[in-house]
């Protein structure tokens, strides 16, 4: 029996306490064994292991980049003990086939639970739905066409009618494909202007997001906005909200920090899908993120080989790297401010996103009774960014030479140390 | 001068260096025996990932002039095709040894990521829809060469003089470099292109901003017409050419409306009929081949400035 006696840490709700895990499941601590093996949590903060809606693990299809393996272990290296891996890998999940396929690579591999996400259409051609009801038999409760935008109205109208027969989600990556067109790799605005790069401008999102909303109410079905990066968006899904649409929405860790201006240097790792956008823009995803607008973090976790970034600008990869980060930058961005508690921070990265993506053993409080899924978190730890710590395969890191906090002392996954760093 | 990346890398004195050099190398254009050593010993690649007989021409002639040895990679199409990135691409030739690169791209900001990327010094030939500085120094040449021959000359003060851009503003490398640059010597620059031409930003620029050609018409002392791309006719910028022209183009009955000291630019090749009427493109007031031939003569100058002579090269290494 191996039992692990986590003693002082700081609870949500609540004052220093210990924390028992037996077999993978929270016990009481009172009935702690002689032999325990003990953890000294003073002075850290118990969150329940956090949970990503939106991630890339590049397995199948482009193992030099990520593996399902490396990027888990790098979620765990941010806290996260479940991911959400998009469809847009090769061959594209597609079929309850390819989810299996994954399912299986990661029983094998991976340091943290690994939910694929099916496509939406076959091949993510945006055309023909892809098996939506046999990779739900599967186990797949999220759908996403991600890194394409379903821009066909009656294609997405009937998606999210056929979901609704097992309670799916379809996540539409929002980006009409003719206002934010094939050479659109910056925020239209100033910067895109000087520096002569294609534009993608906010409305080209939010347009789409007000379409989908409509939709999803028409449908009865529930809707959610990956990555949303514009105010115009924000206010579409405050609108929808205010109607009793079903809307959920996700943020970037690295839209809560990063503005275009990071582009200035043409550097490609600031390239990214949607594009950073400028301060207004930023500061009303942190407000939505705090007034709960915007329920959830998703990390949008981007690996690239160095040779699929080394390109000019517009014709590098879109992408950056979220996993590892993705507390840090929340806490510099919404808990410092005062935006978020603590409490806060397991609702948005933790709570939310397993509701959202029908998970039904990750994101729960930390009680007696319930997964061993944690993350001890060192509030005040800090350390200066490098690429070349990164757990995962790839070094597209937005954040490198960056101060940020460095929080992450321990992670379980249903009672399994897969982080350590105390 | 370690590298040229951009119009606004250039102070006042080093434009007006550049050119009162520019100035001497057009003596040697006019030489039966069009040979300096200055650069003798240097070798510079024409790196071109896009077509342009013009700019490439202008400056293999540029630096054969000047006894440099000048290498013409094309490299056509993006490097993402080729399966080698444009960093390998740059690196594997820098390693070669050469001493500087004349790049041109599809791609913005490509040359400014190469010379990060690389020690030997690297001049933008040209990037996307970012900058062209050669061809704003060459246009400069030619304002300044035309200013000076009105009469009562020019007394080097530009802030007395208007120059008008037209045309494709959102595509332009070329309308970007001259901002940059007459800012810079103190010009005042009018912008005119219908609002779907228009950049992103371009009220933050250092220019005024007119979607009315004909309000600005009479006041300018330099009417510099952009080039409208084919592709950009069926891109829904405007509804047909006949329209463009008769709200843009330098017609006829436009150029009666010029001051008859203005001179007219464009980089080229002319639509003519379209941005610009035959007679206006061959109206005494053009300057469009002077410019041509101010390209070599600037860009031996930048190549001069760029690669310097031995010592200059090895204070800067």
């Amino acid at each position: 029996m191996t039992e692990l006696l986590i003693t002082g840490a700081r609870l949500i709700g609540g004052d220093a306490g210990d924390l028992l895990i037996r077999d993978g499941v929270f016990v009481d601590p009172a009935s702690a064994g002689s032999d325990v093996e003990r953890i000294d949590a003073d002075g850290l903060i118990a969150l329940p292991g956090l949970v990503d809606t939106h991630c890339h693990l590049r397995e199948p299809g482009r193992e030099d980049a990520e593996t399902i393996e490396s990027g888990t272990r790098a979620a765990a290296r941010g806290g996260y003990t479940a991911v959400l891996a998009m469809a847009n890998v090769n061959p594209v999940t597609d079929t309850a086939e390819a989810v299996e396929h994954m399912k299986a690579v990661a029983a094998e591999t991976a340091s943290a639970a690994v939910h694929p996400v099916g496509a939406v259409t076959k091949g993510l051609a945006g055309e023909e739905l892809a098996e939506l009801g046999l990779m739900a038999r599967a186990g797949v409760r999220l759908f996403s066409d991600d890194g394409k935008c379903v821009h066909d109205s009656l294609v997405m109208r009937r998606a999210l009618e056929y979901v609704r027969a097992f309670d799916g989600v379809i996540a539409q990556h929002a980006q009409d494909p003719r206002l934010a067109g094939a050479g659109a790799c910056c925020h239209e605005g100033e910067i895109s202007g000087r520096l002569g790069l294609g534009g993608w401008p906010a409305v080209a999102e939010s347009v789409i997001v007000a379409r989908d909303v409509q939709l999803a109410e028409m449908t009865g079905s529930r809707y959610h906005v990956c990555h949303v990066s514009t105010a115009e968006s924000i206010d579409v899904i405050r609108w929808a909200k205010a109607r009793g649409i079903n809307v959920t929405a996700e943020v970037t860790p690295h839209h809560l920090l990063l503005t275009t201006s990071a582009v200035e240097g043409y550097d490609p790792t600031f390239k990214v899908n949607p594009p950073l956008r400028p301060d207004e823009h930023v500061e009303a995803l942190r407000e939505a993120l705090a007034d709960g607008t915007i329920e959830c973090v998703g990390t949008d976790h981007a690996p690239h080989a160095a040779h699929d970034k080394d390109h000019a600008f517009s014709d590098a990869a879109f992408g950056m790297l979220g996993l590892e980060a993705s507390l840090a930058v929340v806490m510099d961005t919404m808990v410092a401010e005062g935006r978020l508690d603590w409490a806060g921070v397991a609702e948005r990265m933790a709570y939310a996103p397993a509701r959202i993506a029908g998970l039904t053993d990750q994101g729960r409080p930390l009680e007696v009774g319930e997964p061993a899924n944690l993350v001890l978190v060192d509030p005040e730890r800090r350390r200066t960014v490098d690429r070349a710590a990164s757990l995962s395969k790839s070094r597209n890191n937005p954040y490198h030479g960056r101060d940020l906090p460095d929080p992450v002392r321990l992670t379980l996954w249903a009672g399994r140390t897969t982080f350590r760093d105390l | 001068m370690k590298h040229l990346l951009s119009a606004a890398d250039l102070s006042r004195s080093e434009i007006d260096s550049i050119l009162d050099l520019a100035e001497e190398m057009a003596d040697v254009q006019r030489r039966p025996i069009k040979k300096l050593p200055t650069l003798r010993g240097r070798t510079v690649v024409n790196l071109f990932f896009e077509d342009s007989t013009r700019t490439r021409s202008s400056f293999e002639i540029a630096g054969k002039w000047l006894s440099a040895d000048v290498i013409n990679v094309s490299a056509k199409g993006s490097s993402v095709s080729k399966g080698e990135s444009l960093r390998d691409t740059v690196q594997v030739i820098d390693a070669m040894g050469v001493d500087g690169m004349v790049i041109r791209h599809s791609a913005s900001g490509a040359p400014a990521q190469a010379a990060g990327w690389i020690r030997g010094s690297v001049v933008n030939a040209g990037d996307g829809t970012h900058e062209h500085p050669t061809q704003a120094l060459l246009d400069a040449l030619s304002m300044r060469r035309h200013f000076r021959s009105l009469r009562g000359g020019f007394d080097e003060d530009w802030s007395g003089k208007t120059v008008a851009i037209t045309g494709d503003l959102t595509h332009s490398r070329v309308v970007r470099s001259n901002v940059l640059l007459l800012r810079t010597l103190g010009a005042k620059v009018v912008l005119v292109a219908p609002p779907t031409l228009l950049p992103s930003g371009v009220t933050t620029w250092p220019a005024e901003v007119s979607t009315d050609f004909d309000a600005v018409l009479g006041e300018v002392d330099v009417a510099m017409m952009l080039r409208v791309q084919r592709e950009r006719m069926s891109g829904g910028y405007f509804p047909t050419p006949r329209e463009y022209t008769i709200g843009y183009g330098l017609t006829t009955d436009r150029l009666a409306k010029l001051r008859p000291d203005a001179a007219i630019l464009h980089p080229g090749p002319v639509n003519r009929g379209l941005e610009m009427a035959a007679d206006a493109a061959d109206a005494g007031a053009s300057r469009i081949l002077d410019q041509v031939a101010a390209g070599v003569a600037v860009r031996m100058s930048v190549l001069y400035h760029v690669l310097g002579g031995a010592d200059d090269k090895e204070t800067n290494a």
